[in-house]
């Protein structure tokens, strides 16, 4: 038939299109589990396609972290912008990078609270595929942030002794981290109501998180009672694992700690979200 | 009244699509499901009717293992709902009263998102998504994203998304509400069309005709109970009479046909202002053929003999002792 004809048909009417459309056919074999979680985050990224502001945060973040401290504090906090930037930016990686694991939640959220998770939960699909497929994408939006951070801040003059390797393994071990904290914001997406109060829950329990760190200035400078806090922050124990791994001074105990920290997190909010998955929607 | 008028199914052995035995969902305050007793046949449209309010959805949504019940059971093609979700799963497909389509996204592409989760490899996915768009009339749309379909492009859509493997049960909760007369046409042309495939439709809904047009059985639900249950005609049978309608061949008959009628059906016989017509109230169908039967055996030939049947409509309000589409807000069925 050719496109010609078929736009002459009334739409809907019982003609030769509609039956030949509905004639009964076998049944595929039921898709795996890792096809179905792709398949997920591939609707996650076509969605990205279409409403491309969803990468506004994972775009500005990093440059507005990077550029800003850099220039405006950089000569006040180290006496120069490119000592400070070769101290700053691990820290904004991770920095940006966990600010946007938030998505994992609103994500989920908006998913759930639209009509179209009925038809998903209605099919005969591996069901946490759902959650799984927006992580990877999320993946693919923290992946963006942190080589936006690393591209930025080589233009601007960040030399990482640790070269290339040091580099790529700092921004897995961040993407590692940030998979493990995805699972808190999305057991979170499915307690709270609104998109709008993860976002909100996020922010409270970030800002401090991430500015009461050794992101943006050495801890040496604070009172005793901030350092103190400062040292146990994780934000503070990712940052100085993913700085040991760009200057080439990484310890072992420093990267088995974050990885540890990873695993706890998905060990522990991946079976609640899977639960409140099952029981809350 | 008893409105409870299920008869054994007509000699068919096949298992039911549904059957369904107290089922029981209860929200914070209210129980949206209270007890429905529900047998469903395998083939042809079964319509779900009741007003707003009445359980229509919370039924679907327990029958579709979107919800758990609290109470009773429900077995679809044999499989029970909360045991075996994921066999129930393989057999059905819901369209849901908002639509469950991605806005995002494209037409295509929301149809090969789907198709792709039910196990159809990459070409195979895009040539069915091709197909349906074309069946549907969808073919110039598929590139453009949900949000700018008209309310009728999204159902068919939503419908299309619904059969993309050929469903043995498909429910459609309201499929119509909001639609404009002729994309509903095209959606009862579907539902036809779908039957003819065999697959079997639990369609609910809160319009008459549409229940009086599409469905070969129907229940009304009200308060989270099954209030009646039948073919549209016993239903409409069930609650007061109708009118025959007589003309006979020839007009010299008239006198005696209207003698015999008044024996038959025991009430006074009209005629007409045509000198061949005549009508006459009557408690059912079976007195009716009394009278058909009486006219041949008197040798008296009709040209019309119909049995006019009070309206749906009518049926709702003796049953529910409240019109039909009292409600204006379409959502607040909508579980929480």
């Amino acid at each position: 038939m050719t496109t010609a004809s078929t736009t002459h048909h009334a739409p809907g009417s019982p003609d030769r299109a509609l039956r030949d459309a509905l004639s009964t056919r076998p049944r595929p074999p039921r898709t795996s589990a890792l096809s179905a979680s792709l398949t997920f985050a591939r609707r996650a990224l076509l969605k990205i396609k279409h409403v491309p502001e969803q990468l506004a945060d994972a775009i500005m973040i990093p440059i507005l972290f990077t550029v800003m401290f850099t220039y405006l504090f950089g000569g006040a906090m180290a006496g120069s912008t490119r000592e400070y930037l070769q101290f700053l930016l691990p820290g904004t990686m991770v920095f940006a990078v966990l600010l946007i694991t938030v998505y994992a939640g609103v994500n989920l959220k908006t998913d759930i609270t639209s009509g179209v998770i009925d038809r998903f939960r209605s099919m005969p699909i591996w069901r946490p595929a759902l959650i799984v497929g927006g992580l990877i994408s999320d993946a693919a939006r923290n992946l963006l942030a942190a080589g936006l951070v690393v591209a930025l801040g080589l233009a601007m003059g960040f030399r990482p002794d640790g070269g290339v390797i040091g580099v790529l393994l700092a921004i897995a071990l961040v993407l590692a981290f940030a998979f493990g904290l995805s699972w808190v914001w999305a057991s979170l997406g499915l307690v709270l109501r609104t998109p709008s109060a993860i976002s909100a829950v996020s922010f409270l329990v970030q800002f401090p998180l991430t500015f009461a760190s050794n992101v943006f200035v050495d801890p040496q400078t604070m009172p005793g009672w901030l350092r103190t806090f400062v040292e146990v922050n994780p934000v503070s124990l990712l940052v100085d694992a993913v700085r040991g791994l760009m200057h080439g001074t990484a310890q072992a105990g420093q990267i088995g700690g974050v990885l540890i920290a990873s695993g706890l997190l998905v060990a522990v909010f991946g079976p609640l979200t899977m639960h409140l998955y099952r029981t809350r929607t | 009244m008893s409105g409870d008028l299920s008869t054994p199914t007509d000699g068919v052995r096949t298992e039911p699509a549904i059957e369904a035995t107290g089922l029981v969902k209860a929200f914070r305050t209210a129980r949206a499901v209270d007890g429905v007793d529900l047998v469903v046949p395998t083939g042809g449209v079964f319509g779900f009717l009741g007003p707003n309010g009445a359980g229509k959805t919370t039924t679907i949504r327990v029958l579709a293992t979107l919800l758990q019940p609290d109470g009773g059971t429900a077995r679809v093609f044999g499989h029970d709902v909360v045991r075996e979700a994921d066999r129930v799963r393989e057999r059905i497909s819901l369209t849901g009263q908002f639509a469950s389509i991605d806005e995002e996204l494209t037409g295509s592409e929301n149809l090969m998102i789907l198709a792709r989760l039910l196990g159809l490899g990459r070409t195979q996915a895009g040539a069915r998504a091709d197909e349906l768009l074309d069946g549907f009339g969808l073919t110039e749309a598929g590139g453009r994203t949900v949000k700018t379909y008209s309310g009728g492009m999204r159902r068919r859509l939503d419908i299309a998304a619904s059969i993309i493997v050929t469903p043995d049960l498909l429910f459609l909760d309201e499929p119509t509400t909001g639609l404009d007369p002729r994309s509903r046409n095209q959606v009862w042309d579907i539902v036809r069309a779908l039957t003819d495939e065999g697959t079997t439709v639990l369609l609910t809904t809160q319009y008459l005709d549409e229940a009086d047009q599409l469905a070969d059985r129907l229940a009304v639900i009200d308060h989270g109970r099954i209030i009646a249950e039948g073919t549209p005609a016993q239903l409409k049978a069930s609650v007061g009479a109708g009118t025959v309608q007589v003309r006979v061949f020839d007009p010299a008959h008239r006198p005696e046909a209207e003698r015999l009628l008044t024996d038959v059906l025991g009430t006074t016989v009209q005629t007409g202002p045509d000198d061949d017509a005549l009508s006459a109230r009557v408690d059912g169908p079976g007195r009716a053929s009394l009278a058909l039967a009486g006219l041949a055996r008197a040798g008296i030939d009709v040209t019309t003999f119909a049995l006019g049947q009070p309206s749906l409509d009518e049926v709702f309000l003796a049953l529910t002792g409240q019109p039909a589409q009292a409600g204006t807000d379409a959502h607040q069925e909508q579980a929480p």
